[in-house]
């Protein structure tokens, strides 16, 4: 485990928790692009149980977790980071997990288009009366350096 | 979140300092249509040059914003978009629909 949050649905918590998973997603030698992808992905999805799981109530419990995926252990295919969110507000619908088309210009229903752009693996489930959501996102393989012989 | 208004050429620009998330955006949608609805403001400058972070919600508060600038026959201009914001923009597929410039002096003279 490399990290575990306990929060509330609060709105205020939300910077916080962007900047502790940014300084994970450092640590773990992502790119400036896919921590940021981490960053909105993780942000959206808090924001998304706020707002629809818990109805924009607020002090409700939000249990997040992070552990670090290598490559050949836990049957991890890539080095990368696992989150798992756990919520106890209603049920998602599935519908609300098709998301919307994107030519329709109206403001709202971009936060799930943005977390599957953004993360590898995203999975809904229902457990134990929670809702738990797991987003995955793999190391992207560094670049080889090239070796060029002198003259 | 921070917003600062101050008048320009034909219009209000409103300065924008911090995250524009989902404890944020409801203030600049506020303030947004505020000026485009009850002030009329013929055109309204969104400076975002000090904003570090954008999410969905703030992105539906500027389509609404747009939306009430097509409504009220004005403009909402955007500049000053960092990479942050950009990445979102282009996530979203919205970034034609919305007048873009890179900086203020390219905005007030659009």
């Amino acid at each position: 485990m490399l990290l575990k949050l306990e929060l509330h649905s609060n709105p205020e918590a939300l910077c916080l928790v962007r900047a502790t998973i940014e300084r994970a997603a450092e640590v773990l030698h992502f790119r400036d692009a896919e921590a940021r992808a981490i960053v909105r992905s993780v942000d959206e999805a808090l924001a998304n149980v706020m707002r629809h799981a818990y109805g924009g109530r607020p002090g409700l419990p939000i249990e997040m977790s992070c552990r670090r995926l290598e490559h050949g252990r836990q049957k991890a295919a890539q080095d990368g980071i696992e989150i798992l969110l756990t919520d106890e507000g209603v049920p998602v619908k599935p519908s609300a997990l098709q998301g919307r088309a994107l030519d329709e210009i109206r403001p709202g229903g971009l936060g799930l288009h943005f977390i599957r752009e953004s993360m590898d693996e995203v999975e809904f489930m229902r457990k134990k009366g929670k809702n738990l959501l797991r987003m995955v996102k793999y190391l992207s393989p560094t670049p080889q350096a090239v070796v060029t012989e002198g003259e | 979140m921070q917003i600062v208004a101050r008048l320009a050429t034909g219009g209000t620009i409103l300065d924008i300092t911090g995250d524009i998330d989902l404890a944020h955006s409801p203030a600049m949608r506020k303030a947004l249509l505020q000026e485009i609805r009850e002030k009329k403001t013929p055109k309204v400058f969104l400076n975002l040059e000090k904003v570090r972070y954008i999410d969905s919600s703030g992105i539906a508060s500027l389509v609404e914003g747009l939306k009430a600038s097509r409504d009220m026959g004005s403009r909402l201009i955007l500049y000053g978009l960092s990479k942050t914001v950009r990445e979102v923009m282009e996530l979203s597929r919205l970034q034609k629909i919305f007048e873009i410039h890179e900086s203020e002096a390219q905005a007030l003279g659009s």
